[in-house]
């Protein structure tokens, strides 16, 4: 059976969990090898062999971490040559789908983004499946053309463990070109971690809006009571009361929770294209003709203020 | 400072977009438009140029009437346009589009030499995000991408860029390909000026025969991931909505218990 990369994303060598969702997914295309490049591959081996990966091909050389994404590319694509694999699966993040465009072009191969799931294709190549317009229409493609590359959105494919034992780390001697340096980080300044789950990630995330007039309090509340990521709308963000890496919507990140609850949001298209394939969606608005209110399993028309303290207070209490 | 723009004439996000009997993007039914995102490229490249000096060239690859939308930018204040339409490439994927978009730029570099691709972070209908990597791979560019700032000293581009968990500076020689998201700008409406002025700016019409791109590298027939099926997703049925009595919140966390989310 024909290996199938899986770029791992880690941070600091702690594999994300899209990672482990992409190895659940490389199971059903063939045998799932993955791609680590950094320092901390050898400690990572165990939780992915865990989740299906056999081998782990190791590239620590600095150059190719401190270089954003075109030396990461070229590796990959050395790989491609050298095991022709039978697709490549990276995190649908903004680095994932540039090295996915960067690969696609250098290997001759089609490219899919955002896919929620995949299969093989009859007749060879890779199917997937993209939710596409603001979540109003699923569609299925296939990849044929080379060696498939997909980009698989986070918290789609239910991750599962093998029982596999440590995978083999195998180093691999990277040529990066001077050309893939061109550009650089020349200064990271990490942010203050806020202790919730990354929002992409998350199985529940609790978003404020306009309806919140600044005071993000009661909506962090309700987050926290929940384990939840917490979100915005553009209309929060534009006036400066949440930053824009917390939008949800078109130009902000795109999530797909089990859960979903929106606070003070109207639901305009804009938003909904970042939540509408959340699992069950929940909203608390003023207004009851809130075109939000379309879209949820279960909705109170009321006042954040009152209304999510006493559903905080609720939830603390039951789980005691 | 001579700086390329790409935009898209996308169908309008506000419209009831759909598909083509072929499953490709239909693009008649809606109103078209340049893409909201796009706009804050061209601000961006006509601020740089208004600091310095320098032209920006709007290019554009799409349906005849695509042209609509380098004409918005040259009423905010482009200089001069290109359009390059073919019906060979309608239902073109993101690499054959990035091949057309990069001999364009070459092109285009011919007559004055190119500092600077600019790009909004993603179109509003295929949201893919990934056509600047592909120009910078096929023009052989660094590329800078989703920039919330951007500073140009002498032939070094600096942008900064924020995430979730860090806020980066990054820097690259010129010529680079950089795509700015819609933090970094407040995009210029067209002034009544602007739009007489645009009536007189050139713009040029291409096809695949002027680039030396073949008809069977683009187009549906030529596409590297094809749409197979596609289906509207069924509505959401509307569940139950309560109104505040003074126990909504007791109602909504009971709610989220029934759903073993507590």
């Amino acid at each position: 059976m024909a290996e199938v990369l899986v770029l791992v994303d880690h941070v600091d060598g702690d594999v994300r969990k899209s990672t482990l969702e992409a190895l659940t997914a490389a199971a059903r295309l063939g045998e799932p090898a993955a791609v680590f490049v950094g320092a901390g591959a050898q400690g990572a081996a165990e939780v992915l062999g865990r989740h299906g990966a056999t081998t782990v091909y190791a590239v620590e050389s600095p150059e190719v971490a401190e270089h954003l994404v075109a030396p990461t590319a070229e590796v990959l694509a050395q790989l491609v040559q050298e095991h022709s694999p039978a697709a490549v699966l990276l995190p649908s993040s903004n680095d994932g789908k540039e090295i996915a465009a960067r690969l696609a072009i250098k290997t001759s191969s089609g490219l899919v983004t955002d896919a929620v799931d995949v299969a093989p294709a009859d007749g060879g190549g890779v199917q997937t499946v993209q939710s596409v317009f603001a979540g109003s229409y699923t569609v299925t493609s296939v990849v044929a053309q080379g060696c498939p590359v997909v980009t698989l959105k986070p918290n789609s494919v239910p991750v599962e463990e093998t029982g596999g034992g440590a995978a083999t780390v195998q180093a691999v001697d990277a040529q990066v070109s001077d050309a893939a340096k061109a550009a650089r980080i020349t200064e990271r300044k990490e942010k203050a971690a806020s202790g919730r789950p990354s929002l992409t990630e998350a199985a529940i995330v609790v978003s404020g809006g306009r309806g919140t007039g600044g005071d993000f309090a009661p909506v962090e509340a309700l987050a926290d009571s929940l384990g939840a990521a917490v979100g915005a709308s553009r209309a929060a963000v534009d006036a400066g009361w949440y930053p824009h890496s917390s939008q949800v919507g078109q130009t902000g990140v795109s999530v797909s929770p089990q859960l979903y609850v929106a606070a003070g949001i109207s639901g305009a298209i804009q938003h909904r294209a970042g939540m509408q394939t959340s699992k069950t969606i929940v909203a608390v608005n003023k207004d009851p003709e809130a075109p939000i209110f379309e879209l949820v399993d279960y909705g109170v028309v009321g006042d954040l203020f009152t209304v999510l303290p006493q559903a905080t207070e609720e939830i603390s209490r039951r789980k005691g | 400072m001579n700086i390329v723009v790409c935009v898209k004439y996308v169908p309008d996000a506000q419209g009831d977009r759909g598909f083509e009997a072929d499953n490709t993007t239909d693009r008649e039914a809606v109103d078209g438009l340049l893409s909201e995102l796009d706009e804050y490229a061209v601000e961006e490249a006509l601020k740089l140029v208004e600091a310095g000096e320098g032209e920006v060239t709007v290019l554009t690859m799409g349906p005849e009437d695509a042209v609509a939308a380098v004409k918005k930018s040259l009423q905010m204040g482009a200089h001069k346009g290109v359009v390059v339409t073919d019906e060979a490439i309608a239902g073109s994927d993101s690499v054959a589009t990035s091949l057309v978009l990069a001999e364009a730029i070459k092109k285009i570099g011919e007559e004055a030499p190119v500092d600077l691709v600019l790009t909004g972070l993603a179109s509003t209908d295929g949201v893919m995000s990934v056509v600047p990597a592909m120009l910078a791979e096929r023009l052989g560019l660094p590329q800078v991408t989703f920039a919330s700032e951007l500073t140009v000293e002498g032939s070094t581009v600096r942008i900064r860029r924020d995430d979730e968990t860090a806020s980066e500076t990054i820097e690259s020689s010129l010529p680079a390909v950089v795509s700015v998201t819609d933090q970094i700008n407040e995009p210029r409406y067209p002034s009544f000026k602007g739009i007489m002025a645009a009536k007189k700016k050139p713009v040029e019409t291409w096809g695949l025969a002027d680039l030396g791109v073949d008809a069977s590298q683009v187009g549906l027939d030529a596409a590297w991931s094809r749409v197979v099926e596609v289906s509207a997703r069924p509505p959401r049925t509307a569940g139950e909505v309560v109104t505040d009595e003074g126990d909504g919140g007791s109602k909504l966390a009971e709610f989220l218990a029934s759903r073993k989310f507590v």
